[in-house]
């Protein structure tokens, strides 16, 4: 796990996607920052992390979308598959290593609070559950795009693939808002990523909404160990 | 050491592999060989865990391969048809992430600088791997397969592409590697397991035709009692002279005039029975200079062009004896 995990984090910098990803993730982060807080002299933050879900959701497609799909191409999965390590070890050596990229992009939010609290007083405490809130979100992405990108030869396919999934998560959540206030509802929006990443920005953190997300995280990556199982028979 | 048995796949309703078996013992070579599309790159992905098997068994040192990967695997180098290369790293980053992948644990430095100077690569370890000829990434996929000194090397068609200084150099490699590994071996060049090889096995349309030592194949591909003669004088009369030989079977007239009076004559006689001092004596009897007298035995490449693209399976003597004289 450890040598998948170093080798494709390492490949995020020798190729511009490691960059290109950490670059928008502080561009927009910066920007909103600029937007919600420092130009309105509010120290309330929760808005920019609420933004960068939508960024995320475009953008995290392309830090996966190579992880499975090229190996496939390139015929490197003929080594990973062939040595002596279980696939978990291979998919979760995959996941972390976008993972820790996604990790050094979040790390940018608490600075901020760092910034603002050069000249105002500021609580902390929304901040780091934010933080931790954003983290969580991450891993939701990232395994999803893990999974998609276990499904195709074409990163570009798994790179839409996946921001077509996340997209669903987001209209689920649209949805649920249409639907008359009801059992269907509550059901809806107990299982909708965005509502419940709306109510940590909100300053509601559960021990339920952190369950949810790690499963759904556990899900995907479940789903791509079958997924490669399943490709051997085929 | 390794041992495939009635292993079938397939791919939807396509059965690329059918039934096959065979086995390899300790430190021996086999070779694996066959037409493209025959079922060698499948059988050796099965071999290596890579595809499961629809049907049969594979194991590797008593260990069947869908039972306890792991352990399975552990005993195996692969190099597959395409190597496995990481492009976007060096040569010696790449070892060193196999190195880590197999969870090897010799000495690191030690164990990768004896495996360059084995595969000659030590040269180009700091290049980024896009930029090396093919002959050097097939060289950094030869050298991936040996880390960790596993006891079984599967080779997937390891000279292809290659200019032939570089096959005889890699042939020469794979040789050394036979003497203390289990190496299978696939190729679609006849010449190759021939130099190479103690076993052949010759698979087709994912059947095995046939499974021999190699010596045991060249043997009966010999035969004393057939020649092909080259001599002066009329085909008629030569015919004539020749066919009264007491054991022959068939004097058949390959081709007139192959020079200015000079014809081609397959002879046939009965197993066993050497005709060639009668035959010389014969023809100088009458005065026909013999130019040309050697047997005609076939090339395993010419018995395997028959297997392969006629439609006799089984036996290869009984294809070399169909073959012959049936022109
Ligand atoms: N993934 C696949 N799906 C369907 N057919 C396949 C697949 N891979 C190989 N085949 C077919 O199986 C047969 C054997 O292929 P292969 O093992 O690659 O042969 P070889 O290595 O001897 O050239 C071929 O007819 C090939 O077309
Ligand atoms: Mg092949």
């Amino acid at each position: 796990m450890f040598a998948i995990f170093k080798r494709e984090f390492r490949a995020y910098f020798t190729s511009p996607l490691g960059y290109v990803f950490l670059a928008i993730f502080y561009a927009f982060s910066g920007l909103f920052f600029y937007i919600f807080a420092l130009s309105v002299g509010s120290t309330d933050i929760s808005s920019v992390f609420l933004m960068m879900f939508m960024v995320l959701m475009v953008f995290v497609p392309l830090l996966t979308m190579r992880l499975l799909s090229e190996d496939k191409k390139q015929k490197t999965d003929q080594l990973t598959l062939t040595a002596p390590v279980s696939l978990l070890s291979i998919v979760m050596g995959k996941f972390l290593a976008a993972y820790a990229i996604f990790a050094i992009g979040v790390a940018v939010m608490p600075v901020y609070g760092f910034v603002m609290s050069t000249f105002a007083k500021v609580s902390w405490l929304p901040i780091w559950g934010n933080t931790v809130g954003l983290l969580l979100l991450g891993g939701i992405f990232v395994s999803i795009g893990l999974f998609v990108s276990s499904l195709t030869e074409n990163q570009m396919i798994a790179a839409i693939g996946s921001f077509f999934i996340n997209l669903m998560i987001l209209l689920m959540n649209t949805l649920t808002s249409a639907l008359p206030t009801g059992f269907l509802q509550d059901v809806l929006s107990s299982i909708s990523v965005y509502s419940r990443y709306s109510q940590i920005t909100n300053g509601i953190f559960s021990l339920s909404s952190l369950i949810f997300f790690v499963s759904v995280i556990f899900i995907f990556l479940f789903l791509t160990v079958r997924v490669l199982e399943k490709r051997r028979w085929a | 050491m390794i041992e495939v048995k009635n292993l079938t796949k397939r791919y939807g309703s396509k059965t690329a592999v059918s039934n096959i078996s065979f086995t390899a013992e300790e430190s021996e070579i086999l070779g694996f060989l066959g037409p493209n599309g025959a079922g060698k790159s499948t059988t050796m992905n099965i071999l290596t865990g890579y595809l499961s098997s629809t049907e049969g068994e594979a194991k590797i040192n008593g260990i069947d391969i869908l039972e306890e990967p792991v352990k399975a695997k552990q005993m195996i180098g692969y190099l597959p048809e395409q190597p496995p290369l990481y492009l976007d790293m060096t040569v010696m980053e790449y070892l060193k992430f196999v190195y880590g992948l197999k969870k090897c644990k010799l000495p690191i430095n030690s164990h990768l600088k004896e495996i360059c100077d084995l595969v000659k690569i030590t040269d180009v370890k700091d290049r980024v791997i896009k930029n090396l000829s093919k002959g050097y990434k097939q060289r950094v996929g030869l050298a991936q397969a040996l880390v960790g000194n596993p006891p079984v090397l599967i080779l997937d068609e390891p000279t292809v592409g290659l200019d032939p200084k570089q096959i005889i150099e890699i042939r020469a490699l794979i040789k050394k590697l036979g003497k203390n590994h289990t190496v299978i071996l696939s190729s679609h060049i006849l010449p190759e397991i021939q130099a190479v090889c103690d076993k052949i096995v010759i698979i087709n349309r994912g059947k095995v035709v046939a499974n021999d030592s190699a010596d045991n194949l060249a043997r009966n591909m010999s035969a004393d009692h057939k020649l092909v003669i080259r001599c002066e004088g009329a085909s008629t009369d030569v015919k004539k002279l020749l066919s009264s030989i007491p054991g022959m079977d068939e004097v058949f007239v390959n081709r007139e005039n192959v020079e200015e009076g000079v014809s081609e004559y397959f002879l046939n006689a009965k197993p066993g029975t050497d005709i060639r001092r009668e035959v010389s004596k014969r023809l100088a009897s009458r005065n026909y200079t013999l130019l040309m007298m050697k047997s005609s035995e076939l090339t395993l490449e010419e018995v395997f062009l028959k297997i392969t693209t006629g439609d006799i399976y089984g036996n290869v003597a009984d294809s070399v004896d169909k073959l012959k004289f049936t022109k």
